[in-house]
């Protein structure tokens, strides 16, 4: 078996930074390696070295044994070597055809844009690994998984035998993730060479055939997955033993925090998103709610913290309606708010640290006395968050933006854990973040709990879900199919209801 | 910042970056220049001649200073002393609308907002502070002034706030209303020069303001330093105070940098995008205030010479940063002061300043240009939102 791809003694440093330290990896010919770490280990730095979009300090880059220069995305197709990005680079007003051929137009007589050509060799695609897609389709009427393979198949018309797929779950259901595994099989079979970039364990035990764990630029270790296991991995990754369970007692819920009866809600494009959901969280309870993303989650929780009004129906926050009121006077009757989308909602990337750290409460005593600011509690109080949630920076004064996705999460956990909160809403809490950032919330979320917080926990990820709900709701199509007790449910059962299934339906109709 | 035991201090990185900062614009101007001898020689012109007499326009002539030292010394004469020193201050005099106007376009800028409203509120704030200053009669100066100034901003501020308002409820973009604006603003201007506010005389001018309401001067004729430029300095202190140190200038830089975040923050955008354009008009309004009460006395058609237009090159200049700003506003007061002396003594064109003015703007809009010339390594610095997307 020859090696289709090595790296060898890759170093990489920005000022103040080595991202890359010595790095060897390997790739073998028809074999999935997958390169684990946790955000910041240095994988996307590497990638792009590999890419020709950074240049390496040290090191040389070998492809099918001889050693090559890659000084940009060209070079690396002419190698043979092709990416599909976490973030698509797909024009969303153009066709899957129009999208493919973008960069290497073939052309009629010179002058006209030769689609038909294209569209053929995309159906050719298509049928040989099990792509099926529609190469007339526009990209903005397709889901994300198919807008996925089109990135896949612009990758191999440009005839690439080693794909390098960055993060390919990040954005994907349960189900699409599954159809992704399938092509991956099937471009394995006919002779192709992966790179799987990753920072998800069971990911990586399902479909890798040699597993390179990266930390803080360095190669930690290389392992086979018959020896590893998820515990084995994120230690690797994190560098200390990691607890993949959330501890916890079970919930001592109070009375009523929250109590939503009927609400309607239309999202930003006016579409009822929202369809008469009911339901209640009490104090020291955790209700989590499951779905599918898309499925009105995201109005949901917009409407309870007032970034959305209500088309009916009626939310009572400690016994009180917040019908008519704003974000504002939502925060001061102490809901905190961990936003779905951190860098939308959550933060100010451009601010410093200290900035965000007052982001809701900027306006009261001590950061503020009459109209100015006070700097000296704005700056001590960053100092005391950034040392009691361990958010990792050079100091506060740097912007929110450099930090990397999970220390921006803890500067908004922070953040919204330093005032006196009575219901806490979390809004895909760890969504994309590593191993070690998603077991500090998780401990923290459950913290607040014992504390007699009101929990509403919103996820697509049924793992996290499972793991720190007492109870839990399922919405599919704006409405809650049902409402479970965790220590009743079963991944089955709730992967029904996410599907718009009741179980009991199906019983009958057998 | 003040420097008082804070637990931490910002660290010395900060003061590095902010050397680095100021690099760029220098270079920008340096280079600027250099492409501006290469023009003039290219036009068969003296570089040294043009320079000298840009310098001289600008500044003033080293010789001439000694001269009416000399002669003040020796007879007690202040006379060349003051045209020694008449460069130097007509530079600072064409800076203070600059600054004004500069101060306008940044606060937007800091908003999220593009005003290019600027021109037409500064003749609005013009025209309104001229008919105060006339029209006012038998009041003593330290009423009289401060009221002609107010109506200049008051003037400006409603300029600014209906495009404001336009934005912050309907989502109508303020770039287009601020163009509409600024030809009501024309148009008006002309119609009350020509009719109601037209003074006796033959041309289409406004009368002169009382003495009771001009700037005070600080040095006997021809020179026209006034008080308008010190007032300008402490508007640029303001907005700085305003925007750094406040809790509104927090929520205003905060619904520039990331409307959402605002908005889940609790902050109100309505409030803030239409107090934003306001404070903006009148600062505008005050440069023309400031023109019309300190230099001109009076109010023509045509009156403004674009300071509106080149205030938004001011504010890119000056990264939206009053201190910046104020730079920028000086340069552009001694280039545009010292071009006319360039003209009438060295025969150079008044336009290469333009050309200046273009390439400066060009290297401070595209840094990478200045960095690759000048192999400067880039460091990532706060970016401001120019403008956002249509309707948002």
């Amino acid at each position: 078996m020859t090696n289709v791809l090595e790296l060898r003694g890759i170093t990489k440093r920005f000022p103040g930074v080595v991202a890359n330290e010595n790095v060897d990896i390997t790739l073998r010919e028809g074999k999935i390696l997958a390169l684990l770490g946790e955000n910041g280990a240095g994988k996307t730095t590497l990638m792009n070295i590999l890419y020709g979009l950074y240049k390496p300090d040290e090191g040389h880059i070998s492809v099918r044994g001889k050693q090559v220069e890659i000084h940009g995305p060209n070079d690396a197709i002419a190698q043979g070597i092709g990416m599909v990005h976490q973030h698509f680079m797909l024009v969303p007003v153009m066709t899957v055809t129009e999208n493919v051929m973008l960069g290497i137009e073939p052309t009629k007589n010179g002058v006209f844009l030769d689609r038909e050509k294209v569209a053929k060799r995309i159906r050719e695609i298509s049928d040989q690994y099990g792509l099926e897609v529609n190469p007339n389709a526009y990209i903005k009427d397709l889901p994300v998984g198919i807008q996925q393979r089109v990135e896949i198949i612009k990758v191999l018309y440009r005839q690439a035998d080693i794909l390098i797929l960055d993060e390919p779950t990040a954005v994907l259901t349960p189900q699409e993730v599954e159809g992704l595994f399938k092509i991956i099989e099937t471009l394995i079979k006919s002779g192709k060479s992966i790179i799987f970039i990753t920072h998800k364990l069971k990911e990586v035990l399902a479909v890798a055939d040699d597993i390179t764990v990266l930390r803080l630029g360095r190669v930690v270790g290389s392992i086979s997955p018959k020896e590893a296991t998820s515990e084995k991995l994120a230690s690797m990754m994190v560098g200390r033993d990691v607890n993949l369970v959330v501890d916890k007692q079970s919930a001592k819920p109070g009375e009523a925090v929250l109590v939503v009866e009927n609400l309607f809600v239309r999202d930003e494009l006016q579409h009822m998103t929202v369809q008469g959901v009911s339901f209640e969280v009490r104090k020291g309870e955790v209700l989590g709610v499951a779905g599918v993303q898309g499925n009105g989650q995201t109005e949901l929780v917009y409407a309870l913290t007032g970034l959305l009004p209500l088309e009916g129906g009626t939310i009572h926050l400690l016994g009180e309606s917040i019908r008519h009121t704003t974000p504002r006077d939502i925060l001061e009757r102490g809901v905190a708010h961990i936003p779905e989308d951190r860098q939308r909602h959550g933060l100010i990337l451009t601010f410093p640290i200290h900035d965000n750290m007052m982001l809701c409460t900027y306006y009261k005593n001590p950061f503020a006395k009459g109209i100015t600011l006070q700097e000296k509690p704005i700056f001590s109080n960053a100092e005391e968050l950034v040392r009691q949630y361990d958010v990792r920076t050079p100091n506060i004064f740097v912007n929110a933006g450099t930090l990397s996705g999970g220390n921006q999460q803890k500067v908004i956990v922070a953040r919204e854990f330093s005032r006196p909160i009575e219901l806490l809403i979390a809004s895909q809490p760890t969504r994309g973040l590593d191993v070690g950032s998603i077991e500090y919330i998780h401990k923290q979320i459950i913290k607040k709990r014992d504390e007699g917080t009101g929990v509403l926990v919103v996820s697509s990820e049924l793992d996290e879900i499972l793991a720190l709900s007492d109870r839990i709701a399922v919405m599919y199509k704006g409405q809650i199919m049902d409402i479970l007790d965790a220590n009743k449910a079963t991944k089955e059962h709730l992967g029904l209801l996410m599907a718009g299934i009741h179980p009991s339906e199906t019983q009958i109709s057998k | 910042m003040s420097e008082t035991a804070t637990p931490s201090k910002k660290p010395n990185q900060t003061r590095s970056s902010l050397g680095q900062e100021l690099m760029i614009p220098g270079l920008a101007v340096l280079t600027g220049l250099i492409i501006g001898a290469i023009v003039i020689v290219a036009s068969g012109a003296n570089v040294f001649d043009a320079y000298g007499a840009l310098f001289t326009g600008s500044f003033g002539s080293p010789v001439k200073f000694i001269e009416g030292f000399q002669s003040f010394f020796s007879t007690g004469d202040t006379g060349d002393l003051i045209k020694a020193i008449y460069p130097f201050t007509e530079s600072l005099v064409t800076a203070t609308p600059y600054i004004f106007a500069g101060l306008s376009v940044a606060l937007g800028f800091r908003a999220g907002l593009f005003n290019i409203g600027a021109e037409g509120q500064f003749f609005i704030g013009a025209l309104c502070s001229a008919f105060v200053g006339y029209s006012v009669k038998g009041l003593p100066m330290i009423v009289h002034l401060p009221l002609a100034l107010l109506a200049g901003a008051l003037g400006g501020a409603l300029w600014g706030m209906i495009p404001g308002y336009l934005k912050a409820k309907f989502g109508a973009h303020e770039v287009v209303n601020t163009i509409m604006m600024n030809w009501i603003a024309f148009r008006l201007s002309d119609w009350l020069l020509s009719g109601p506010m037209r003074s006796s005389g033959f041309r289409p001018v406004t009368p002169n303001v009382l003495a009771t309401a001009e700037l005070p001067r600080f040095f006997p004729a021809p020179l026209r330093f006034n008080l308008g430029f010190f007032l300008a300095l402490l508007a640029a202190y303001l907005v700085y105070w305003f925007l750094f140190k406040t809790t509104t200038g927090f929520e205003v830089r905060s619904v520039g940098a990331n409307p959402d975040a605002a908005k889940y923050a609790g902050m109100n955008i309505v409030k803030n995008l239409v107090l934003v354009m306001s404070m903006a008009g009148a600062l505008a309004g005050l440069a023309g205030s400031a023109q019309v009460l300190g230099v001109d006395h009076w109010v023509g058609q045509g009156f403004s010479a674009g300071y509106g237009f080149d205030a938004i090159a001011l504010a890119l200049l000056g990264k939206s940063h009053p201190a910046g700003v104020v730079m920028a506003a000086l340069l552009f007061g001694f280039l545009r002061s010292g071009a006319t002396d360039m003209q009438s003594m060295a025969g150079i064109p008044i336009d290469i300043i333009s050309i200046i003015q273009g390439l400066v703007i060009v290297f401070i809009a595209a840094p990478d240009i200045i960095r690759w010339l000048y192999r400067i390594r880039s460091i990532k610095t706060e970016e401001t939102v120019l403008t956002r997307g249509w309707g948002k």
